[in-house]
Parts: structure tokens; sequence; C-alpha cells
């Protein structure tokens, strides 16, 4: 059995993990799992996982064209050796190839956690403008011209309060 | 800064008391988190990662919580302290060979750690003794919600708190245990419950040791997903699956006693006479028996001795501890002698185990200390 990182020497570290009922394996050469640091007990498959899975992900949702982040110039190839992203703007740039791999390894694709104070009242209006928006399509749609109108100034009201700087 | 000055005495970590600590040794909680403008610490180049660290330290330096700290740039730090950091958990194996650009952060308790530019630009974490997940959140969250007044953090509405690995986004929360769990690991129960924690989307891992082997019986589960979820959640399913591993650990203590007493004594005895009387020891071993030790203290065979000496002698008989106690620099066969010496002297004043014979079952285990 060839090591699956290098594909080159033979495996001889083995590992499985039961995650959410599925059993994951890797095999290593001595040399690769050394330099993924997997007798250290901060390890964990799922990181090495992903390394592999996720570079073939982003390089076939790229169409095999490099794509390289315009922030911080990391490419795919990188992801690959690494297994860990460049920059915080990376994930706008392989957002494609990531999705699917955030959907097997985690709970849920949407954040449900703590949110920064300073981004938190933004957070809310983005919120109740979209709500409005959809209230405002459907009034249209239900050709509810009156309410229509109403829901306008609505927005347009808090949309004075639009604050300057748009949090990511 | 000097780290001697500041780090805490081991015999002191030690006699810290915690809920259900005969079984639940620390509880821990990390947050991941990475400012907004600057590649992440394992992609970016070493001018900026100084630059980074230049930002991010005085931010630290000034919270309040970390008012008196340990502040150091890694590239500062001699080999021996920083392996000193590791055994006592409040840096990590990969935090240990970083060097300029990155910095470390410890507060006068050493119940605060923040690592600045390991894989992520902060690594914050709160750790308690005994079972206290809930009492770790509130102190590291409270650290985090000051630092985010002085940062702007790396964050995303949908994607939560961007990491450097895909594993940690979101929360970029890793709650966490250390577990003593000799009599699941004697019982042979070990691995059917690792697989069932597994199963919870929790990862169970040795602490000590190599691959697959648990030296010192010592466990860590922590969670593993991180996005999709709330840090209430994450926290509320890890005290549930916790307090089912400390029952589980607990009925195999009790089997084990009612049913395989002499193996079980056999276990503690032969601990005892080898850590009491050896000449050579090594710290894997060392370990593997402390544990033992530590059981046969948990089952009151060893009427003057605290829990608290067997935790000390765990702490100070790893290499980088024992070493700090001797002046001249130690090669792995003196710390071998030097650990024995220290063991046989710490142990000369505790009697060997005895085992009170209580009627027909043949143990002498003491349910009340439970
Ligand atoms: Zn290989
Ligand atoms: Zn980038």
């Amino acid at each position: 059995m060839l090591c699956c990182v290098c594909k080159e020497k033979p495996a001889t570290v083995h590992l499985t993990e039961i995650k959410n009922d599925k059993m994951q394996k890797v095999d290593l050469c001595e040399a690769c799992a050394k330099a993924k640091g997997v007798n250290e007990s901060s390890f964990a498959l799922a990181d090495l996982l992903l390394g592999l899975g996720a570079s073939q992900e982003i390089e076939q949702s790229s169409g095999g064209v490099e794509v390289k982040c315009p922030k911080c110039g990391f490419s795919h190839a990188d992801f690959k050796k690494a297994g860990r992203l460049g920059c915080p703007e990376c994930y706008a740039t392989f957002a494609d190839g990531l999705e699917s791999l955030l959907k097997t390894m985690h709970k849920g694709t949407r954040h449900a956690g703590k949110v920064p104070e300073a981004l938190r009242s933004q957070r809310d209006f983005a919120d109740r403008m979209k709500t409005l928006q959809k209230k405002l399509e459907k009034a249209i749609e239900d050709e509810n011209f009156e309410q229509a109108a109403i829901l306008r100034d609505e927005m347009k009201k808090l949309g004075g309060k639009l604050p300057s700087t748009t949090a990511k | 800064m000097k780290l001697d000055d500041y780090l805490v005495a081991p015999g002191e970590i030690a006699r810290r008391k915690g809920p259900h600590d005969r079984i639940v040794m620390s509880s821990r909680v990390r947050l991941a988190r990475n400012i907004r403008d600057g590649a992440f610490p394992g992609w970016a180049k070493k001018p900026e990662r100084v630059r980074i660290l230049e930002t991010i330290l005085p931010a630290v330096e000034a919270l309040p919580e970390l008012k008196g700290a340990f502040s150091e740039s890694m590239d500062n730090l001699s080999t021996l302290d920083r392996q000193i950091l590791v055994e006592r958990h409040l840096i990590s194996r990969e935090h240990q060979a970083r060097s300029a650009g990155s910095g470390v952060v410890l507060n006068r308790d050493e119940t605060l750690s923040i690592m600045i530019n390991e894989e992520d630009h902060l690594r914050m974490q709160a750790l308690r003794p005994g079972l206290q997940l809930r009492q770790a959140w509130t102190a590291i969250d409270e650290l985090d919600s000051h630092l985010e007044k002085q940062l702007t953090y790396a964050f995303d509405s949908n994607l939560g708190y961007l990491t450097a690995c895909p594993t940690n986004l979101g929360t970029g929360i890793r709650v966490s245990a250390m577990l003593h769990l000799p009599g699941l690991v004697l019982a042979e129960q070990i691995n059917a419950i690792i697989q069932s924690v597994n199963k919870l989307g929790l990862a169970v891992r040795g602490l000590y040791g190599e691959g697959t082997e648990a030296l010192g019986n010592v466990f860590q589960v922590s969670n593993q997903m991180t996005l999709g979820e709330s840090e209430a959640t994450i926290l509320e399913r890890m005290e549930k699956v916790l307090a089912q591993i400390i029952e589980h650990e607990e009925n195999a203590r009790g089997t084990l006693v009612e049913k395989k007493a002499k193996m079980v004594y056999n276990h503690i005895g032969r601990a005892y006479g080898i850590l009491a009387n050896a000449h050579s020891i090594s710290s894997k071993e060392t370990m593997n028996l402390l544990s033992l030790m530590r059981l046969g203290v948990d089952l009151s065979l060893f009427p003057d001795a605290e829990r608290a000496l067997v935790d000390e002698l765990f702490l100070l008989t790893q290499p980088a501890h024992l070493q700090k106690q001797h002046s001249d620099k130690l090669s792995a066969e003196e710390r071998d002698l030097l650990r024995a010496d220290m063991l046989r002297e710490r142990l000369a004043k505790v009697a060997r185990p005895t085992v009170r014979s209580k009627g027909t079952n043949g143990g002498g285990l003491d349910k009340a200390d439970k």
C-alpha cells in the first residue's frame, strides 16, 4: 500500500477514526506522517483528510485553471501541501471548493455562535433589510402596491441609518 | 522576562481542586482568532508575522485579565523553557517549534495562556482544574470580548471567525477535558467508549505517547466540529458525554474491585514497588506507574498519600521539569537515575498499599471515597 500523501513511499502508519458513523482511513509513510505531525497530541485526522480532499475539490471547481487568492497569492497547490489556507480572504477565493467540504466536516455551513459586538448591530440591520426585501417582493408579486409603497418607505428610512462601513 | 520568576510551583498546581478531579484532571476551552489584515502565520513571511505580533502583543498585554502577565517572543525563550510550557499544556508542540514572529502570554496563575502566531494569529485558552468547562468558557469568552475592541478580527457573517484551517472555522472553539481513565483501560472497555464518543462527533486521544498508546491512562476528549452550532450547544454536548464517561469509569472501577480485586491490587502494588525502589526509571514507565498509584489513592489503598502528591510527581518527573531541577545538562540516562532518586525520596514516607479485607468480596474499596 502506498502513502496517500506522496504516493511514492510505502505506507507504514495507518489511522482510522469514526466520525458520524463513517469510518475514515488514512495510510501514510513514515516521512509524511512526521511532516503532518501525526505523532503529536494535537493531531486531528480531519485536518489531514481535509488537506487531501479539499485540494481535489478546489482543483475540480476551478476547472483546472490555477486560482490564486488576489490578496495573498495562495493557490490550491499550496493548500494541498499545507492543508491550511493563506489568509482570511482565501475563504472568498476558494468558496466553491470549500462549501461541500465544510458540509462533511461540520454540523452546518452557517455560523451559529458568537459575533463580535461591533458587528452585531450591523448584522441585525442586514437581517431586517432582508426580511423587508422579501416582503416587498411578495407584495409586488401580489400586486399589492399600497403595501409595497409602505415597505419601500420603511426600507428607505432604515437605509438612512446604514452604517458607513459595511462588515462582511 | 525570566520564565522562572513566573512559573507556579508544581506542588501548588497539583493541589488545585475542582469538581470530579479524581477522574477529570483539567478542563480547557480554546478559541482561535485571526486579525482581518494579514496572512495566516503558516503562509505569512517573517516580516509580516513580526508586524502581526507587534500589532497583537500590546493589545493582549493591555487586557485587564493579563495584568502582570508573563509575555515573551518565542525566540527569547530557551529550548528548556519552551519544553516546560509544553509539559504544562500552556503551549502546543507546534508552537514550541516557532521562533521570531511568534509569542506567548501567560497570566500569573497559569489559568490563561495566549499563543500568538501559532497556526492562527491568536490561540487563547482558559484552563481550570477538574470538570469546569463552563467556568473556562466564561473566562475565555470575557477575554475575547475585551480583545475584540482592540483588534479587528477576521469574521464573516456566514462562516463566523475565519481560521487558517477550515476545521476550526465558525466558533473557533475547542472544548476539551483531560481524563484519567485507568478503570476503563484495565477493564478493557476503553476502545468501546472511544468509539461511541467518536460517533457523537467528539475526538478522544491519548494525551501522552505516540500513535495509539495512551501513557498514564490519560485521555483528552474534545469537540471536532466548530461550525453550524453555538458555543453553548457544543459545551452542553461535551458536558453530557463527560458525565457519562465519568459514570462508566466509576462503574469500571467498582466492578474491577468487586470481581478482579487481585488483578487490580497486583498492578497497584507492583507500581508502588517499582516507583518507591527503582534506581533508574524512564519517563514513560513513570507515567504508567503513577497512573496506577493514582488509582490506588482513589481506592484508598494509600492512607497517607494524597492525589496531589501523585499529580505533582506526574509533572516533576517529565523530562524538562526534571532538567529544571538540576543545573548541569542531563543525558536521558542521567535523567532516569535522578528521576528514580526523586521518586524514592518523595515516596519514602508513603507506606505500601494496604488492602483491608472486607468480608467475602475480598476487596478494600472504600466506597465512601466516591
Ligand atoms: Zn508519503
Ligand atoms: Zn488569501
